[in-house]
């Protein structure tokens, strides 16, 4: 094969001179970095990258020359046509963000709007304040028993040792069902439901027994007919008033935190024997001789009645079927509603139970 | 309890430096819990005074002030010009009272003195014109108690008792301390100074002597003549006979200062004695007037439709179960609780029969509970008086009344009857520290029983104790564990966290319990709780029917408010109670849901049974008392005012609609994977054309939809309002223990849409339910428009469904779907419905 006769080209093609391929390659690239928006690139994409564009046409020419200089000529052609191609691709990607970006910040709003269509709904203290205290007790081991509000007189009085004539009934201040022969009661404590477990359950038996209880006491800023209370129950092999005081300064801690301890003072109830009366360590003052004179929870004396205690009177478990030589045991009860007007600083139990919305709302679903 | 500190201190040697505080403190721990100290915070120059002039002048409020000139002895000032009279040494004093005279002594608190019934410091200060330089003191000022002579205000000395300039404090006794102690039921021997003086000498280890042990009068010859007929109600009765009192005899100073420290008024020496040796021994006993007895005295059951007139001037109907002292006129007294007025000691009296007597205490506590006559006498008495008292009690009284009378002591006493013998209660020796949990050798134990008044045996490991007569709280052997652990120490019971094996945590229905009570107010309904009383009224206001089983209520027998007698069928009468107070307090939109009982009568109504106590009642004696209880189902109740949507600045508001209430329910039943079957339903208080009957297997287990209007309108809620109660206990039952399973299909869906034109009275739900049986390809069905007008015609309306087809094994094809269409169409077409 022969080398290519330059000197037998018939013609020089104006197009594909090199000079011209770099002139029309930077007009290209010129109108591509000029262009700022997709609808110009479309332009650009036409007019220097299309099939009518100065570069495809040079193209065509390529044909026309000999074939000595067609590699040339194309290899020139073809570079050019691919700058072009790069840069629009590049703009394109570059302009397509920019205008993304330009949506974006148009799209942009007012998060301080308000966003209060759905209605919220919040659940009452004295709800969640059963549950908190229900799983602190079964977190230990413990399980949650319950009965009815309308007792059986027996069931309130007679089997807990309050016989008919025992003084501490007159304490009771007991709402009686009609007509009062009827035997039934409101339930003046929870401890009928202890009645009710020891009746149907076996030793050993761990209980408690949050509920609503009723007192025929007038309703005022410190006072209601029905209020709440938890009661817990434990009887088993080998128990004392050690684990009673054991229990109680754990379920202390978990409601008011690690550093409250509990104190008992001898008391008297007819269900338990001995009996207690258990106080918190103050949750405000914690009796710091600092504080403790100016504590309003307290009053001043560091601590704070929380309810009573005992050992289960074996006359109890001897009504309620349980042998007192084999099993004894152990009971408590405080109140809960004035747990939650204490920690929240309420100062009428009325706002317990009125349901203004604006009580429970700010508890949300849990304490 | 009122214990006068001083007459404490003068039976018991406390040791040295024991505060008020420190004993009260002591005697807390010791089961004698201090309720507070009362008295002894007067400090500064209190001192006597004796009025030297009085100007009354009348002011321009209408009261008239006395501008007054006092003589205070050292404390005078050397001039008061403008006080009135002549201007001698003296100070000037405004008072306001009037029941004084020129020439009383009275108490002044000069400044500087601070009385703790005022709370503040007495300064000089001008008032009324005049620079009044002190103040004239009334007994409430003074925190001393009220009687008949100084109710009306300033106490007024006796003449001579005292000479201005002398320390008030010293002379009545204002330094002095009570402590008001919180006696226990079980400790009856504590309401009397002898009892809380054993117990503090126990509590200090100090000696004790007991007031009590002193010599009494030979009973070998009757004093006044006796019979008892009762034995049992009355096991003793002694009588003494003091005779040639002095009945001008007046109570000395420091007996009235004891029994008002101790909170009881003084009436008459005769009185005043018998009152003192009831608290110093905690006897209660009584006096009557030999001159007014008639015969023997006799102790006996009333007869039916006796009365007797008592000492508080009522006349009482007696009944048989009442025990009384009588004579041959009738009765003269309930036993143990107040004597007649026939036979009181009056002015005249010379001549007294002195009774101390042990009752039984039932029988004192039902005839104090009967004639509502809780006397300090009967508070004694039904928790029990040391039966070896009423002799020496009796004697005591009598010393008295000989040593503050000039009485003589009859020769000779009475005594019918013998005090019961306390039986011996044996318990294993390590009981005490067993229960306790304290450290408490069977040695110690010993001691701590014998100090008490126990006999003490302690053989082969047992205890077997003999409590004293006057431990009526001495019964059990857990009895002798407290009485060990007292003098112990509550403070030294070490903490022990006990471990229950194998709980099983919260029970299925406590657990779903609480998923309900999150779903509510996830719901965005805000939690109330309410109070169950109510009465018909309220049913009225509900518009619910004579006729409705609701109106039969679970009544009290001593309700708070003769309104509200009964326990609440419904929740919804306290929520819309709630409801309206929300409302009423400007809230537009109210959204509140409520857990609780509701109570309806047994179709056949029963008396609870009473069983004894000494064994465990039988099954069937247990399923008779859940009988006899009312039905008290837990419910779930909501109400919802305004708007379910709030309007804002992005969307209109929606307000509130029966689809909410039924909204509320199905979510409810998709918490607890129940399926409720609802239908048109009529139960007020909810609107005729708007209320839904939610059933489960044909159970009846609640209502939904729009409230009554003129409910609404009664309650004072806007709007239309959504409402709904559930019987939650049913749905809970209903409940399965496992949910419904994921099933479905990962092949490709095919949705179709209808339009049926049906009869206008066709529930939109049955067609629905008809689609949803008509092909088991149907994934599901949905209900997205209703249409009625012209294009469908009277009395017919559009119902639009998107229906989802799809097959669990494999992609539909045209022919699966179109013969899934036809079956839909045809089962639609049976119900009269027609493709549009």
């Amino acid at each position: 094969m022969s080398a290519p006769n330059s000197d037998y080209d018939p013609v020089e093609v104006t197009p594909l001179r090199a000079d011209e391929v770099e002139r029309m390659r930077d007009e290209a690239l010129a109108a591509i970095a000029a262009a700022d928006s997709l609808e110009a690139l479309k332009q650009v994409r036409i007019e220097h990258a299309g099939d009518r564009s100065p570069l495809a046409l040079a193209n065509r020419e390529i044909g026309a020359l000999p074939p000595a200089a067609r590699k040339e000529a194309g290899k020139r052609v073809g570079r050019a046509r691919g700058a072009v191609n790069q840069a629009l691709a590049a703009r394109t990607a570059e302009v397509e963000a920019a205008e993304f970006e330009r949506r974006l910040a148009e799209e942009t709003v007012d998060v301080t709007l308000p966003a209060d269509i759905e209605p919220v709904g919040a659940r009452h203290p004295l709800t969640t304040i059963q549950e908190h205290v229900a799983d602190i007790f079964v977190a230990m081991g413990w399980e949650v028993a319950e009965g009815p509000e309308v007792e059986a007189e027996w069931l309130n009085f007679d089997a807990l040792n309050l016989g008919p004539d025992h003084p501490a009934r007159t304490m009771q201040d007991t709402f009686w069902l009609d007509p009062e022969s009827a035997a039934m009661v409101l339930r003046t404590h929870t401890s009928p439901v202890q009645a009710r477990t020891m009746l149907t359950r076996t030793p050993p038996i761990y209980v408690v027994c949050p509920g609503r209880v009723y007192r025929t006491d007038e309703a005022d800023a410190t006072h209601m007919p029905v209020f709440h209370q938890v009661e817990g129950l434990a009887i088993d092999k080998g128990l004392s008033i050690a684990h009673l005081k054991g229990t109680l300064d754990h379920f202390a801690r978990a409601i008011y935190g690690t550093e409250i301890t509990t104190r008992f003072r001898p008391s008297y109830f007819p269900f338990t024997e001995p009996s207690a009366e258990v106080d918190l360590l103050c949750y405000v003052c914690h009796n710091d001789p600092a504080k403790v004179a100016d504590c309003r929870t307290c009053g001043g004396e560091g601590w704070v009645e929380w309810g009573g205690c005992g050992v289960v009177n074996p006359r109890v478990l001897i009504a309620c079927g349980v042998d007192p030589e084999e099993y004894s045991g152990f009971a408590f009860g405080m109140g809960l509603d004035r747990t939650i007007t204490s920690r929240y600083d309420i100062a009428d139990l009325r706002d317990l139970w009125d349901g203004d919305i604006r009580f429970t709302e700010p508890f949300g679903v849990g304490l | 309890m009122r214990v006068p500190v001083e007459w404490l201190r003068s039976l018991v040697e406390l040791p040295d430096g024991v505060t008020t505080e420190a004993l009260a403190d002591r005697l807390t721990m010791y089961d004698l819990k201090l309720e507070e100290i009362v008295g002894g915070g007067i400090t500064g120059p209190l001192v006597v005074g004796r009025v030297l002039a009085i100007s009354p002048e009348p002011q321009k409020n209408g009261k008239t002030i006395n501008w007054c000139r006092v003589d205070v002895g050292r404390h005078n000032v050397s001039s008061v010009p403008d006080a009135p009279g002549e201007d001698v040494p003296s100070r000037g004093i405004v008072c306001g009272a009037h029941n004084f005279a020129v020439g009383d002594l009275v108490v002044v608190s000069l400044p500087g003195t601070y009385l703790p019934a005022l709370g503040f410091e007495i300064g000089s200060r001008k008032t009324y014109g005049h620079v009044s330089d002190g103040m004239i003191c009334s007994t409430s000022e003074l925190g001393l108690p009220d009687d008949e002579t100084t109710a009306s205000g300033i106490l007024v000395l006796p003449p001579d008792s005292a000479r201005p300039g002398d320390d008030a404090i010293a002379l009545l006794g204002l330094a002095d301390q009570t402590l008001d102690l919180e006696v226990n039921p079980d400790r009856a021997y504590a309401l009397s100074l002898r009892g809380v003086a054993r117990d503090t000498a126990i509590a200090f280890d100090v000696p004790f002597a007991d007031p009590a042990d002193r010599p009494t009068p030979s009973t070998d010859r009757p004093a006044y003549p006796v019979r008892v007929e009762d034995s049992t109600a009355c096991p003793v009765f002694t009588t003494l006979v003091v005779t040639g009192i002095d009945p001008e005899a007046t109570t000395p100073a420091w007996l009235v200062k004891r029994l008002t420290d101790a909170g009881m008024r003084p009436i008459s020496l005769t009185v005043d004695v018998s009152n003192y040796v009831m608290l110093e021994l905690g006897q209660p006993n009584h006096c009557y007037d030999r001159a007014k007895l008639r015969g023997d005295i006799v102790v006996r059951r009333a007869r039916p439709g006796e009365t007797l007139r008592t000492l508080d001037d009522v006349e009482r109907t007696l009944t048989p179960d009442d025990l009384l002292i009588t004579d041959d006129s009738g009765p003269i007294g309930l036993a143990g609780v107040m004597g007649g007025d026939r036979v009181e000691i009056d002015e005249h009296s010379t001549d007294v029969v002195i009774e101390a007597a042990h009752f039984n205490p039932v029988t004192i506590f039902r005839t104090q509970k009967r004639h509502k006559l809780p006397t300090e006498a009967a508070k004694r008495f039904e928790r029990g008086v040391d039966p070896e008292l009423p002799l020496r009690a009796a004697a005591r009284v009598a010393e008295l009344l000989v040593e503050l009378a000039g009485g003589t002591l009859e020769p000779g006493a009475t005594v019918v009857g013998d005090p019961p013998r306390r039986s011996p209660v044996s318990f294993p020796a390590d009981l005490p520290e067993r229960i306790s949990g304290v450290p408490i050798t069977p040695e110690q134990a010993r001691a701590t029983y014998e100090r008490n008044g126990c006999t003490v045996e302690l053989t082969e490991g047992r205890f077997t104790v003999t409590p004293p007569s006057w431990r009526f709280d001495l019964n059990d052997p857990y009895d002798f564990v407290e009485e060990a652990l007292r003098t112990a120490g509550y403070q030294n019971v070490p903490s022990v966290l006990p471990t229950p094996t194998g709980g099983r945590g919260l029970t299925r229905e406590q657990e779903l319990r609480r998923r309900v009570g999150h779903v509510l107010a996830g719901a965005g309904l805000v939690e109330v709780t309410t109070l169950p009383f109510m009465g018909p009224a309220d049913l009225d206001r509900l518009l619910v029917p004579q006729d409705d089983p609701r109106r039969d209520l679970v009544r009290l027998a001593n309700p708070l408010s003769a309104e509200e007698p009964a326990l609440s069928p419904t929740l919804l009468v306290g929520l819309l109670r709630a409801a309206s107070l929300n409302i009423g307090r400007g809230h537009e939109t109210v959204q509140i849901s409520e857990i609780g009982r509701v109570f309806r009568p047994r179709a056949e109504r029963r008396e609870a049974p009473i069983y004894g106590v000494d064994r465990r009642p039988t099954e069937e004696e247990l399923a008779a008392l859940d009988a006899a209880l009312p039905e008290q189902p837990r419910h779930v109740g909501f109400v919802l005012v305004g708007e379910r949507q709030r309007s804002g600045w992005n969307a209109p508001g929606r307000p509130v609609s029966w689809t909410d209430a039924k909204a509320v329910a199905q979510r409810l039943a998709d918490t607890l994977h129940v399926e409720l079957q609802i239908a048109p339903g009529s139960l007020a208080p909810f609107h005729p054309g708007r209320c839904a009957r939610l059933t489960l297997d044909g159970e009846v287990v609640g209502h939904v939809g729009e409230l009554h209007p003129k409910v609404a309108e009664e309650y004072g809620l806007p709007g239309r309002v959504a409402a709904g109660e559930l019987d939650l206990d049913a749905l809970i039952a209903a409940a399965p223990a496992i949910g419904p399973k994921p099933d479905f299909s990962a092949f490709p869906v095919a949705k179709e849409d209808f339009a049926f034109v049906v009869d206008e009275s066709l529930p939109a739900g049955e067609l629905e339910a008809a689609i949803r049986g008509a092909s088991e390809l149907l994934e599901s069905a949905r209900l997205f428009d209703v249409y009625t007008g012209d294009q469908v015609g009277e009395g017919r309306k559009s119902l639009a469904f998107k229906v989802r087809l799809r097959a669990a094994d494999r992609t539909l094809t045209d022919a699966d779907i179109k013969a899934a269409r036809e079956r839909i169409v045809s089962a639609a077409a049976a119900l009269g419905a027609e493709l549009r």
